[in-house]
């Protein structure tokens, strides 16, 4: 076990690496910030004189070294559109993403789960054909279709929930959270069904495929001829059988939420990581997508460990394995 | 026992149907009739598809769906089982039914403890409480004979060997003290000495407990050896039924007669196994010849060294330790091993699970890297030391054939394809219409009809399946086919009659096999020469006949007389 965590450690860091020449390939390349940053009728000294300041003027293995030392050192540099530090940018936007990626998660495993082991256990019912039917719709639906039609109801029709920001929040010093408002949950209602819709139907189809698998297994048969009751069979023996693979699912999803939930952002104008990414793409803002690459990177490393060993923690035979 | 006691299990006149998608009724028990009473034990016996399966699962009330009882009775301990409700009122499945499966390796849950599995049942059924279940858990895996049962209670399935587990399994069904046990091919799983410690085991149960066992199996030699009464079916009727002794020396129905006669015997050799009707046999023997002459126009000069020699043939298996650096744990699954085959005949290497004898088949195919010692074919080295890289046309000459014929042929691909792989791969036809016709040649010489090739491989039962694996295998034109366990998982009769098939193929295209298998008499029918194999290592080796019949290791000699045959039945070994 030891030694598989240390060769995972391994990997991450050699992962890490990799993502951080390409967050800096991006500095070098893409664009030219002294361009983007200076007046249009900058004269060429001003110019030169901004990229020394910039230090870009150096060569290239100096700024490589610079970049991966000052990264180490957790300075992400200064956002050129915003003259302040990328890390108390991402500092100040990552409550929102989480707080958003938190409420989806948990709604696409409340639903996701029942509702699949529902379509598993009675396939042909009219409420597992139902929700397979809207399940499919749920898949195939962009999110910002969903989002603006979902604002179009609520928030134009109805009036019941706001369809942009997050309302009021509470700074917690290092934390602001829309948890502790009224107007902050009510936010969070919206772009949380939004976010959590595909990942729903991925975990319930998910699980009604692994369901009816388990359920036809040899153990569940054993199970049904020692005559145990069979809901202690569906939901005490079976679920936990089937949730095996819904838990890589989800660490992934989770990591795929927190990076790429721009689309819900934007509709809804979240001020989370997202619509900071966004911002910093039509901006050219280098430091600020260079600390977005390396933040995305470092969050799958992280969460693909964790999952490698909650995966050990539920199935005893990879405890064995590994030992 | 006594004869007016109530019976455990009386069946009168069970129709049991499938309606189909098409409207059509699918009859698959018919007008069957059992009793037993309490510590007898009934063999229900068939070929696969013959609805002794079916029968076991109705009296456990798990018949699937839409399968239902159409008519006829069943009464457990007295009490008639509803149709309807797919049970009997005061009878609770678990409590007074318990249940074996075949398999213990997917009976029990992985992700549970022993402890888990055994004390539910308790729980529900027994209403004990956590402490006095556990008690009684631990009581039950002592009567059931499992080394340090405190230890195994925290145990997980995996940690357990085949018996152990399937011992936590009998456990699990006498847990809550039942009249009647059924039995679904308890022992086919396990090895011949485990499978004689389980049958043992289930004997003292119905004798000491007065547990009524309908056992459902293939195995003739487990029937015999503690069968009281045996009953035999054929595609869903009753073909024969009566004790043990009757029914296997003198059996009546001509059926009864003709799988009993399939049974390979360990005592002595026949020359062909008796089948049931002998399939077309002229077209099949006019390809076989054709193939003959083909492989005869590509033959290499046969020589007099032995096709293929084994010079000691090491192999570990190792998995990674704890801490990084630590060498962790290396597992030797083949020590030393030497042999050699000569050109033309049957080798066998036979063996209990895990003792070595796939990883040499693995080796030999190239399948495997041994860790040390080398293999030759003909002479030149195809693995371990000096083995060259450029093996390609040396591999063509050996080819394998799988255990299961389920996983071994892609499902995807029609029949003609996979044949037609190996032709086109070693380029042995110069175009795709020839490699067709030889596909047909292939189908045709193991026995199918030619218009197969356009066939997905679910169209085919598994004996069928194994022929086209076979078909398979001569498709490259082999010097040498590597057999592993080819006939285990099929019925008697089919077994009898793929391993016909292979003994004619071997006549017919002089044909060397190595057969790799756990089942001594199909060694004895099969093979002129036998290596036996324990733990890695082989302890005797010698001319078939001999083995068999002055077995000189006492290995051997235990295995030898831990088969269940029919020389040895239940009710004239107690008069004896």
């Amino acid at each position: 076990m030891f030694k598989v965590l240390l060769s995972r450690l391994g990997q991450a860091a050699l992962v890490m690496l990799v993502v951080s020449a390409v967050s800096f390939v991006m500095f070098r390349y893409v664009g030219d910030p002294v361009a983007t940053m200076s007046r249009e009728n900058a004269s060429v000294e001003e110019k030169a004189e901004l990229r020394r300041s910039l230090g870009l003027d150096q060569p290239l293995a100096v700024q490589y070294g610079r970049f991966l030392t000052r990264t180490l050192s957790g300075d992400l540099g200064i956002s050129y559109r915003n003259q302040r530090p990328v890390t108390a940018l991402i500092a100040e936007r990552l409550p929102a993403t989480l707080e958003l990626v938190i409420v989806a998660t948990i709604l696409s495993l409340a639903l996701g789960i029942p509702l699949g082991v529902l379509c598993a256990l009675k396939p042909d019912g009219i409420a597992a054909r139902l929700v397979q039917a809207v399940s499919l719709v749920g898949i195939s639906t962009p999110t910002f279709v969903t989002g603006i039609v979902l604002i179009l109801v609520f928030a134009v029709s109805l009036g019941w929930l706001p369809s942009f920001g997050r309302g009021q929040v509470v700074d917690l010093g290092w934390w602001s959270t829309g948890f502790l408002t009224v107007s902050g949950l009510k936010s969070l209602i919206l772009p949380g069904i939004t976010l959590a819709l595909y990942q729903l139907t991925l975990i319930m189809r998910l699980v009604r495929a692994e369901m009816i698998d388990v359920l036809s297994s040899d153990y569940i048969r054993f199970a049904k001829a020692r005559g145990l009751p069979t809901r202690y069979i569906h939901f005490r023996l079976a679920l936990r059988n089937a949730l095996m693979p819904v838990i890589t699912v989800t660490g992934l999803q989770i990591g795929s939420l927190i990076a790429f939930a721009i689309v819900t952002e934007t509709v809804f104008q979240w001020p989370g990581m997202g619509l900071l990414f966004i911002q910093a793409v039509s901006f050219v803002d280098i430091p600020v997508m260079a600390a977005y690459l390396l933040f995305v990177g470092l969050l799958f490393v992280l969460i693909n460990t964790v999952v490698d060993i909650l995966y050990a923690v539920v199935d005893p035979r990879l405890r064995a394995r590994s030992a | 026992m006594n004869a007016h006691s109530i019976p455990v299990l009386a069946i009168d006149s069970l129709r049991v149907e499938y309606p189909l998608a098409n409207g059509s009724v699918f009859t698959a028990v018919e007008n069957a009739s059992l009793v037993i009473r309490p510590g007898e034990i009934h063999a229900l016996v068939g070929e696969s598809g013959a609805g002794k399966t079916t029968i076991g699962n109705t009296v456990m009330g798990l018949l699937e769906k839409p399968g239902r009882i159409a008519a006829g009775t069943i009464q457990i301990d007295g009490k008639r089982f509803d149709a309807a409700k797919g049970s009997a009122a005061g009878i609770v499945l678990g409590r007074d039914v318990g249940a074996i499966f075949q398999d213990p390796m997917t009976s029990l849950n992985p992700l549970f403890t022993i402890e888990d599995q055994l004390m539910e049942a308790m729980r529900f059924h027994l209403k004990l409480d956590k402490a006095a279940a556990r008690s009684r858990a631990l009581e039950l895996l002592e009567s059931v004979g499992i080394p340090e049962p405190r230890r195994r209670l925290k145990a997980y399935p995996h940690q357990l060997s085949g018996g152990q587990r399937q011992r936590v399994v009998i456990a699990a069904a006498l847990s809550c003290n039942p009249k009647l046990v059924v039995a679904d091919e308890p022992t086919t799983a396990l090895d011949v000495s485990v499978q004689s410690q389980i049958l043992k085991l289930l004997r003292d149960l119905a004798d000491s407990r007065g547990i009524g066992i309908l056992l459902v199996t293939h195995n003739m030699g487990v029937v015999a050896q503690i069968a009281d009464r045996v009953t035999i079916m054929h595609r869903g009727k009753v073909v024969e039924t009566g004790t043990t002794q009757e029914v296997l020396r003198h059996p009546k129905a001509p059926y009864a007669r003709a799988l009993i006669g399939a049974v390979p015997r360990v005592d002595r050799r026949l020359d062909r196994f008796p089948v049931l009707g002998d399939e077309g046999k002229g077209r099949a023997e006019e390809a076989r010849a054709e193939l003959r002459e083909k492989a005869e126009r590509s033959e290499d000069v046969a020589d007099e060294a032995p096709i293929l020699s084994v010079e000691n043939l090491c192999v570990d298996y190792t998995t990674s330790g704890w801490l990084p650096g630590s060498a962790g744990h290396r597992f030797r699954a083949v020590d030393g091993v030497s042999f050699s085959v000569r050109s033309g005949e049957v080798f066998g290497l036979v063996g209990e699970s895990g003792c070595g004898k796939t990883t040499i088949a693995n080796v030999v195919s190239g399948l495997v890297r041994p860790t040390a010692g080398r293999v030759l074919y003909r002479g030149r080295s195809i693995a371990g030391e000096g083995a060259t890289h450029r093996i390609g046309p040396l591999r063509q000459a050996i080819q394998m054939i799988f255990q299961d014929p389920y996983s071994s042929l892609n499902s995807r691909m029609r029949i003609g394809s996979i044949l037609s792989e190996p032709i086109l791969f070693y380029r042995l036809a110069d175009s795709r219409a020839e490699a067709e016709s030889d596909v047909a040649r292939l189908i045709e010489a193991v026995g199918l009809e030619a218009d197969a090739a356009q066939r997905f491989p679910h169209a085919f039962s598994g004996g069928q399946r194994q022929r086209l694996s076979i078909a398979r295998a001569l498709g490259a034109r082999p010097k040498l086919i590597v057999c592993d366990e080819p006939t285990s998982s099929l019925d008697v009769s089919v077994q009898a009659q793929i391993l016909n098939l292979l003994k004619d193929l071997r006549d017919a295209t002089g044909l060397t096999l190595l057969l790799i298998s756990h089942d001594l008499a199909v060694v004895r029918q099969m093979c002129d020469r036998v290596a036996v194999m324990r733990q890695g290592q082989i302890v005797e080796q010698a001319d078939s006949e001999t083995l068999f019949d002055k077995p000189q290791h006492p290995y051997t000699q235990e295995l030898l007389s831990l088969v269940p045959t029919l020389d040895r039945i239940r009710g004239e070994t107690q008069a004896a």
